[in-house]
């Protein structure tokens, strides 16, 4: 494989809910080792893109109408379910935002943490027992092994979070997909989630894609940052850049109208209206209802995404001459 | 001037698994009519408990609320019902606390009816004119809360709020369940009734940008007390208490100059059944001393710096003399 070649790429992925478009054209890739973040506002597709990649959509209703997600080489949308279950907690590993609904609560973190080593790398119970401790002690867990038999019931929200991330981990995956997670988490620690899960990046070189509303959290975490809004990516750079000079108009509008980006007690620059239900997105930009800068070709075409490093689409960027 | 409340060593115990949780544990402070007071703090440090034990839907454990100048700690259901115009509350969730089954003008027009104010012209007008003030169409009145976005029903929860023209509103992280784009709008929209209507609030929030934003003052809680209150700006460019300090670093921020060093707490926050002795906070403080282990610091004026005393609850300031 070549030595440049991303580890995942999304080409044109296009996913359709009872028939409806909430997905379209969404690309993107991610090197070995890089830290993608995925923003937007809720109902912009960023759980569905996640989704898609793990093939995790309720098929149906959700339908995965076009486009090619490839991993190491490998179209994930031509694969069997058998060949998907080999790659899915193995080279690519999720977590999500409640920890407590993607736990079984009917056992133990010790078990659920072997679960993944006895499957997909054949090790013994006794083994899958010893590398659960060594991973709980890993993520920060205090005393881990006498919490291996503990029930997720029996751990804070913080803890639950990291025996996720520990089960995550098992297999050492290539990718790791975090869906929102530390959004249920309280500010002092999400800074501790956020800090194991970069150093755990660097220690074992696996590529994140962040998935998660708080641009803040994107612009201290990740290495480049897509801004999603109505089904499709409207951005994408490198997080210092973007952050910087946004050129999609929700982009900057969403950046100004943030309190932290305000004098206090100032009247927020906010957005009007809200985001259009995938029915309703028309021809053109879908933010265009919304926009203080919209011209009649907003409404009438849709602008392309552009080129790297730093992609748009829109047709008058902020920044532009 | 007098103050318009006045919360003098409030405590709310309760009976909870393993215990007596002390949600609410000897808080004082007033509250100047026309004032906005940030309550910033994480889960469990007992920011939610404190605003429903005001509003009296908690019953106190402990302690003195005083509401334009009377005692009402302990004041029966009639006696309260005087002050429950004048005191209102807006929660998180507009989707919860609107009856599904009720046309917009029954909601907003039902603090009217229960009062008995005008007659049902007069109910109608003041309909018409509060969904005006908090930027609804007229013909939302005849409409159900599931016709509308998160934003508005928020929007149609303030209306109602504000019907009996209260002179203080607790709003309890009004704009927590809001998307970006939406909670700019609602917090200008809280803002300028505010202004326009000289109302006093209770800003409860765990967004501290949020709360830096809107509030005047702000107090800070851990574990059911207030460690350090004083005005927002002071606070936002000073923090003194280590909590407090801990707190701001961990806010992630798309602005790299607003970026503070981050102090990553461990652990996290201990149980309110059984609160560690002395400093709350000592079990996780870098700079914690034997006494603060053993003595409980009074929150009072404290030297902050040569020039600067605030009210803050750390051994490790000396008090202003």
């Amino acid at each position: 494989m070549d030595a440049d070649a991303p580890l995942l790429s999304v080409e044109g992925l296009g996913v359709a809910m009872g028939g409806v478009a909430v997905l379209e054209d969404v690309s993107f890739a991610i090197a070995p080792g890089e830290t993608l973040g995925l923003v937007g506002e809720s109902g912009c597709g960023k759980s569905v893109t996640a989704l898609s990649i793990m093939r995790l959509l309720p098929e149906p209703p959700a339908r995965i109408a076009s486009g090619r997600i490839v991993f190491d080489g490998t179209d994930l949308l031509d694969l069997d379910a058998e060949r998907l279950r080999a790659i899915r907690g193995d080279r690519i590993a999720m977590i999500f935002q409640e920890p407590m609904t993607s736990l079984n609560p009917v056992f133990t973190i010790g078990d659920q943490i072997g679960e993944s080593l006895i499957v997909h790398r054949g090790a013994s119970r006794a083994a899958a027992r010893a590398e659960a401790a060594r991973l709980l002690d890993l993520v920060g867990i205090p005393a881990a092994a006498s919490r291996l038999d503990r029930y997720p019931h029996e751990l804070s929200g913080g803890q639950r979070q990291r025996a996720m991330i520990a089960i995550a981990l098992a297999c050492k995956p290539r990718l790791l997909i975090a869906d929102e997670p530390t959004t249920a988490l309280d500010v002092t620690v999400q800074a501790q989630i956020l800090d194991l899960i970069a150093r755990l990046r660097r220690e074992l070189g696996m590529a994140v894609l962040l998935i998660t509303h708080d641009l803040g959290v994107v612009a201290e975490f990740c290495d480049r940052v897509a801004v999603m809004y109505a089904g499709r990516i409207v951005e994408e750079a490198p997080a210092a850049a973007l952050f910087a000079a946004p050129g999609h108009r929700y982009t900057e509008a969403l950046l100004r109208s943030m309190p932290a980006a305000n004098a206090p007690g100032r009247e927020l620059p906010s957005i009007p209206g809200s985001v259009p239900p995938p029915a309703a997105r028309g021809a053109g930009c879908a933010f265009a209802p919304r926009c203080g800068f919209v011209a009649p070709r907003c409404r009438a075409a849709l602008p392309p995404l552009g080129a790297p490093p730093h992609r748009l689409r829109c047709w008058h960027p902020a920044g532009a001459a | 001037m007098s103050a318009l409340l006045e919360v003098d060593d409030l405590a709310t115990h309760y009976a909870g698994r393993g215990g007596i949780v002390r949600a609410v544990d000897g808080v004082s402070f007033s509250l100047a009519a026309g004032e906005v007071l940030g309550i910033v703090g994480e889960s469990g440090c007992g920011k939610s408990t404190l605003g429903r034990t005001i509003l009296r839907l908690l019953a106190p454990t402990a302690g003195t609320i005083r509401f334009q100048g009377e005692d009402i700690t302990r004041l029966d259901r009639q006696a309260m019902g005087r002050h429950r115009r004048d005191m209102q509350v807006v929660f998180q969730d507009p989707f919860g606390s609107l009856n599904p089954r009720h046309r917009v003008s029954e909601i907003v027009g039902e603090p009217l009816a229960v009062h008995r104010i005008g007659d049902r012209a007069a109910r109608a007008a003041r309909v018409a004119e509060l969904l005006a003030m908090v930027g609804l169409p007229p013909d939302a009145q005849r409409r159900y809360p599931h016709e509308f976005s998160g934003g508005q029903r928020q929007r149609i929860a303030i209306a109602r709020a504000l019907a009996l023209e209260p002179r203080l509103l607790i709003a309890d992280e009004p704009v927590s369940a809001l998307d970006m784009s939406i909670q700019s709008q609602i917090i200008n929209l809280l803002a300028g009734l505010r202004a326009r209507l000289g109302l006093a609030m209770l800003f409860i929030s765990h967004d501290l940008s949020v709360i830096r934003h809107v509030s005047d003052r702000i107090a800070v809680m851990y574990l059911g007390r207030i460690v350090e209150i004083g005005p927002a700006a002071e606070i936002f460019a000073q923090p003194a208490h280590p909590y407090t300090q801990a707190l701001l670093s961990a806010v992630p921020h798309t602005d790299p100059s607003r970026r503070r060093a981050r102090i990553l707490l461990s652990g996290e926050m201990p149980d309110p059944v059984n609160p560690p002795a002395g400093c709350a906070f000592h079990t996780r403080c870098r700079h914690a001393e034997p006494r603060c282990a053993t003595a409980r610091p009074d929150l009072t004026a404290r030297r902050v710096d040569d020039l600067a005393a605030r009210d803050v609850a750390c051994h490790l300031l000396e008090p202003r003399p």
